[in-house]
């Protein structure tokens, strides 16, 4: 039976993610040189044409098309079999396109979040080959494991409320592993580039903390109490987690930052994804405090001591504070909150942390492996990186043969 | 003639023009630039990076003037522009071989005012 107010939250939800890629583009685009802002605005929004073609022609069906296996069936290929009425397995009360393409605004984003680890010197046309490839060999089959009708982490009871493995640990780990075997930036000489356009990172993050909602409420799929209690901890953890960060910064280095609340309130969001329909509002807090600890451990001490050049801190934010999230859904997880979730750790159940752990793992083992071999093969036949001369005139010109900011008229 | 050319703070600039206007001294040209002196410049934190000696956003005057005009000139400059503290800047005086406003055509002392 389709539900008017669910299917309306769904869509609106739909809506909400969308609107996360555009922000996106505008929280990299602030942080890079003012030479390559249009670049990675460019990527974004190119991800938003071919994933969204992708995702209705095999995207969906490989991810979600009941199967046990690899990926998952072919049998919703150009959306054959898709209708209006609901598929009960996913959501039972909006039409089956509602779910299709809310997830498919999960699709988009996910590979657009690797942006931030290789800005400033990935070649566009290898870009575009490596998305592709990505979202086919990667997104695909893991999104099927944790989601899907028939994927085995879904089986054995891993908990992944809105994609804290799949969008976050999975685009963390594929930032890593191409910000190392693309190198560092050329140009740097030991000088990291200062933000171009804070103002830009601000509002971007705006936007994103605004879309969070549809994408952690809307993965209730439907108006309910659960869509509720998703909505409050996202604030909730939201907000403990660019606090956190800011008083981080005033206590270590004398004063707080935007750009540290900016950080930290992202932060904060990536860990409550995973948890968001499985944790209360207190937990929300402790959630949101202790990520931006290790977040900024991450960008502060570790970047610096192992000198791969994550540009934007694709890794640092999401991967770790994906990976804290998943295991913090295995430690303050609560049947309380959601009958159909489990209990976590601190609630009497030491194996869920133990699933989580287990979840985390196979992400990071799989997707590392299969972006480094997507990598290698584009590098083969495209080459990844743009030459020394094109990095340092700027993406923006040599890319794309335009530039964002005029200097005369 | 001469060519005057000041490097002061940006928040003296609009005490500094009205030094000058009452100097009748009208014609400046205004640019920002960034500089920094013997203290330089500022630390600035990125996401935990920090980042010293960064430029200083400065505004840079250019004056061109005849000989009778230099000392009024270097003199409303620095009343308009002085704080006591450092980053006030620095006023730099050089010779002016020649002049010429495209309009009319005139040159040299003529064409200055």
């Amino acid at each position: 039976m389709i539900n008017a107010g669910d299917t309306a939250w769904v869509l609106i939800s739909s809506a909400l993610v969308l609107l996360m890629t555009p922000a996106l583009a505008f929280f990299y685009g602030g942080m890079v040189r003012r030479k390559n802002v249009l670049s990675v605005l460019m990527q974004c929004f190119i991800i938003m044409c071919v994933l969204s073609i992708h995702w209705v022609l095999i995207g969906y069906s490989i991810s979600f098309a009941p199967a046990k296996g690899f990926w998952g069936g072919l049998q919703w290929l150009g959306l054959r079999g898709v209708g209006l009425e609901p598929y009960t397995d996913y959501a039972g009360t909006i039409p089956h396109q509602a779910f299709m393409i809310f997830q498919g605004m999960f699709a988009i984003i996910t590979p657009a979040l690797i942006i931030g680890a290789f800005a400033e010197r990935m070649k566009f046309s290898a870009f575009l080959v490596f998305t592709l490839l990505w979202a086919t060999f990667v997104y695909g089959p893991l999104a099927h494991w944790v989601w899907g009708m028939g994927g085995w982490l879904r089986n054995i009871g891993a908990l992944d409320f809105a994609g804290g493995t799949v969008v976050h640990i999975n685009a963390g780990i594929a930032a890593l592993v191409t910000a190392i075997i693309l190198g560092k930036r050329t140009t740097l000489n030991n000088h990291i580039p200062s933000p171009h356009n804070m103002p830009f990172v601000v509002l971007g993050t705006g936007l994103l903390w605004f879309g969070w909602f549809g994408f952690n409420a809307g993965s209730a799929l439907a108006a309910n109490g659960l869509a509720v209690n998703a909505f409050v901890v996202t604030n909730t953890a939201a907000a403990a987690a660019g606090l956190s960060w800011a008083l981080i910064e005033w206590i270590h280095n004398g004063k707080p930052t935007i750009f540290g609340v900016c950080s930290g309130a992202v932060a904060g969001l990536v860990a409550i994804t995973p948890a968001a329909g499985f944790v209360n509002a207190i937990s929300a807090i402790v959630i949101g405090l202790l990520v931006s600890v290790f977040c900024f451990i991450a960008v502060t001490v570790v970047k610096p001591k192992f000198g791969y050049d994550d540009s934007l801190d694709a890794f640092g934010v999401h991967c770790v504070g994906g990976i804290w999230g998943a295991l913090a859904t295995g430690l303050f997880a609560s049947k309380a909150v959601n009958a159909a979730g489990a209990d976590g750790l601190f609630f009497g159940n030491p194996k869920q942390f133990l699933v989580q752990l287990l979840a985390v793992g196979v992400t990071i083992v799989y997707t590392g492996i299969v972006t480094l071999v997507i990598y290698k093969i584009v590098d083969l036949f495209i080459g990844v990186r743009v030459d020394e001369k094109s990095e340092a005139m700027g993406l923006d010109l040599t890319q794309h043969h335009e530039r964002a900011y005029t200097v005369l008229e | 003639m001469k060519l005057i050319i000041a490097i002061i703070q940006p928040h003296r600039l609009e005490e500094v023009k009205e030094e000058l206007y009452k100097a009748e001294i009208n014609l400046i040209t205004v640019s920002e630039v960034l500089g920094h002196g013997r203290q330089k410049g500022v630390t600035e934190f990125y996401r935990g990076h920090k980042e010293t000696g960064n430029l200083l956003r400065k505004i840079r005057l250019e004056i061109a003037v005849n000989d009778n005009f230099t000392e009024p000139t270097i003199k409303a400059i620095m009343k308009g522009a002085k704080t006591g503290s450092t980053g006030d800047g620095k006023i730099f005086v050089l010779d002016l071989k020649d002049c010429v406003r495209i309009r009319t055509e005139e040159r040299g002392a003529t064409a200055i005012g």
